[in-house]
């Protein structure tokens, strides 16, 4: 199985490098997992990070879109409250990228 | 990504490509593993007797589907169909070209079910299934999105469609399955739908669009779950749920039940339209996808079943939900038998939310406000499987009429792209039948050049700004590869997304 090393630790993940193990996941992950996405992670991209996990915790599944920049916009301003902004953070598209990032499972189907 | 995914350039004239032999001979979807495979009854890969399962399906099916073998049989190389598909011309590789693409499969017909192809086979173009041949296969059948162009232009009718199904089929039968479409399907058995969303997920986001639309409109817009006695139920693709543009739609097919008094509801257990059995070409897993429907429909005791915006659904439901699972007339078991009495035929069943909004229009039941479309200038893109594959209202070639008639309803500006890229000569999105895959993006972005090409047209000549379609996939595809050609992701929108914004809601 494909895997990345972090801090001497070896974590596995699909051939994407979606991590497979949601619980193994800490901050060193995420930022080596953003790094390899051309991401460099700051305190906005974190914002998003975590929401994305507790939202995952509870619905076992990444918010839609819309519900993303919505609670974003509630929690942390309405100027981050819209799609654009999350584009500029993850440029790949906040669906994909951001859940990669944050250890989730890729969304699949028609998106 | 390792390298860099670049559009290609735009063709000076519109002719056949440069033919770059190989190119895309490397271009392998992700192969779905063994627990993937097993989720379905599917064999895994790679077993001993993978020869003999294949050849033994391509009998089966030769033998089942007829169109199949004369479509082995009939072709003469004429060359018609050699620069009608995207991807040739989006990629140049000769394997692309709907001929070729078939011939992956007649060598192997030949050499093993005609008698010249048994003693000659060099004489005949037969050839073994060897592990080379299948690895083959199995690239280039997943470099073909089922859309049916070619189809249109082959003086014998033949369907590379349906031989790419048939080798997908037999690709699975020898446990040589795709990770997208499997995995995807799978979903569907254990949750409901392509996303894997859960029910209390779908209760989330469809609350959190009751207060959005309220904050909008003013008005109590209803987005009812799992309601017993509604008239409608709605099936539309799960992206409609998650994904933008697409929850733009969801939004305004509310609106339009809303505003024409109809009852409604979505079904938690049956939340998605989308059926990727048919791309992988197992009548088997389609039926079991589409029964979840028929589940659903006869629990909640609706009327009238209604289908979202989702292309290769549509085709489903029009064309296969009668024998599937009793919509429409044809189905013969008893859940067949009871739902066709529960339904209400002064309706069609199934109905696509264009019949039922271009309906209400006519009859001036629902009115707009166009001049709440005049900041868009639009053109519409005739997704595959509708233009292809079904039909809607009363007339020939209501697929291709019904959602311009919506369109030009709800707005002022509306422009066509040039003749043979529309209406049946429609060029796919370029990430249809099971190919909207992160790990297929070069090829996506290729063949969605001949699209891009027309696109460019209508925004050079007239400005169009927005690009209206009735399918999840197109939507998906475009929002991703527009800006590889210089274009704003947001471009692409559905015919619905307009209906949400010019709709009257208040006092008619």
């Amino acid at each position: 199985m494909p895997h990345i090393e972090v801090n001497g630790k070896s974590y596995e993940t699909d051939e994407e490098g979606y991590l497979l193990n949601l619980a193994e996941w800490n901050m060193d992950v995420a930022e080596y997992i953003a790094k390899t996405e051309n991401l460099n992670m700051t305190d906005n991209h974190w914002e998003v990070i975590n929401f994305l996990r507790e939202y995952y915790e509870e619905y076992q599944i990444a918010p839609a879109v819309r519900v993303l920049t919505k609670a974003i916009g509630k929690k942390f301003g309405p100027e981050k409250g819209t799609s654009q902004y999350l584009y500029e953070l993850f440029p790949y598209g906040p669906g994909k990228q951001a859940c990669k990032v944050a250890g989730l499972p890729k969304p699949t189907g028609c998106i | 990504m390792a390298t860099e995914i670049k559009a290609p350039p735009y063709r000076v004239f519109n002719i056949a490509p440069a033919v770059v032999p190989g190119a895309m001979a490397d271009v392998k979807t992700f192969v779905a593993s063994d627990k993937i495979q097993e989720n379905l009854g599917f064999p895994v890969f790679e077993t001993p007797d993978w020869h003999d399962k294949a050849i033994g399906k391509m009998g089966e099916l030769l033998g089942k589907y007829r169109s199949l073998k004369v479509y082995m049989d009939a072709c003469v190389h004429c060359g018609a169909c050699s620069d009608k598909c995207h991807y040739f011309i989006g990629t140049g590789d000769p394997k692309n070209m709907p001929v070729a693409r078939q011939d992956l499969m007649r060598s192997v017909y030949r050499r093993y079910f005609t008698l010249p192809g048994k003693l000659f086979p060099w004489l005949v173009g037969a050839r073994d299934l060897t592990r080379e041949v299948l690895d083959e296969w199995y690239n280039y059948y997943h470099q073909c999105s089922e859309c049916r162009r070619c189809s249109v232009f082959c003086p014998y009718g033949i369907d590379t469609a349906e031989i790419t199904m048939a080798a997908r089929e037999i690709l699975d039968s020898a446990g040589y399955g795709q990770k997208y479409s499997n995995e995807i399907i799978g979903k569907v058995h254990a949750i409901g739908n392509n996303l894997g969303l859960p029910k209390p997920a779908l209760i989330d986001t469809l609350e959190g669009l009751e207060e959005d639309t309220k904050e909008d409109t003013g008005f109590d817009i209803r987005f009812p779950l799992d309601v017993k006695g509604a008239e409608v139920l709605l099936i539309t693709p799960s992206a409609d749920f998650f994904a933008e543009p697409h929850i733009d739609s969801l939004i305004g097919y509310a609106k339009v039940f809303h505003a024409a008094g109809i009852s409604w509801t979505l079904s938690s257990m049956s939340s998605e339209a989308g059926n990727f059995g048919m791309f992988i070409g197992n009548y088997e897993q389609m039926r079991k996808i589409a029964l979840r429907i028929r589940q659903a429909a006869l629990e909640l005791g609706v009327k009238r079943i209604v289908v979202g915006e989702c292309g290769h659904a549509w085709r489903v439901a029009y064309s296969f939900w009668n024998t599937l699972i009793g919509v429409g007339d044809g189905g013969k078991d008893p859940y067949a038998i009871e739902l066709q009495k529960q339904l209400d035929h002064r309706y069609k069943q199934p109905m696509h939310i264009c019949e039922l909004t271009w309906d209400l229009a006519e009859k001036k039941i629902i009115t707009f406000d166009k001049e709440a479309n005049d900041k868009h200038i639009i053109t519409f893109h005739d997704s595959c499987n509708v233009a292809r594959g079904s039909g809607m209202g009363d007339t020939f070639g209501g697929q291709f009429e019904i959602p311009r008639n919506i369109v030009k309803a709800v707005a002022n500006h509306f422009h066509e792209m040039p003749e043979g890229t529309t209406h049946e000569q429609t060029f796919c999105c370029g990430g249809g039948g099971g190919l909207l895959t992160d790990d297929l993006l070069d090829l996506r972005v290729k063949g969605s050049l001949p699209r891009m090409e027309a696109l460019q047209h209508v925004v050079d000549a007239h400005g169009v700004n927005f690009m209206a379609c009735i399918c999840a996939i197109c939507k998906a595809q475009f929002t991703k590869v527009l800006p590889y050609y210089g274009f704003d992701r947001r471009l692409i929108g559905g015919v619905h997304q307009l209906v949400s914004n010019a709709i009257k809601l208040g006092d008619k």
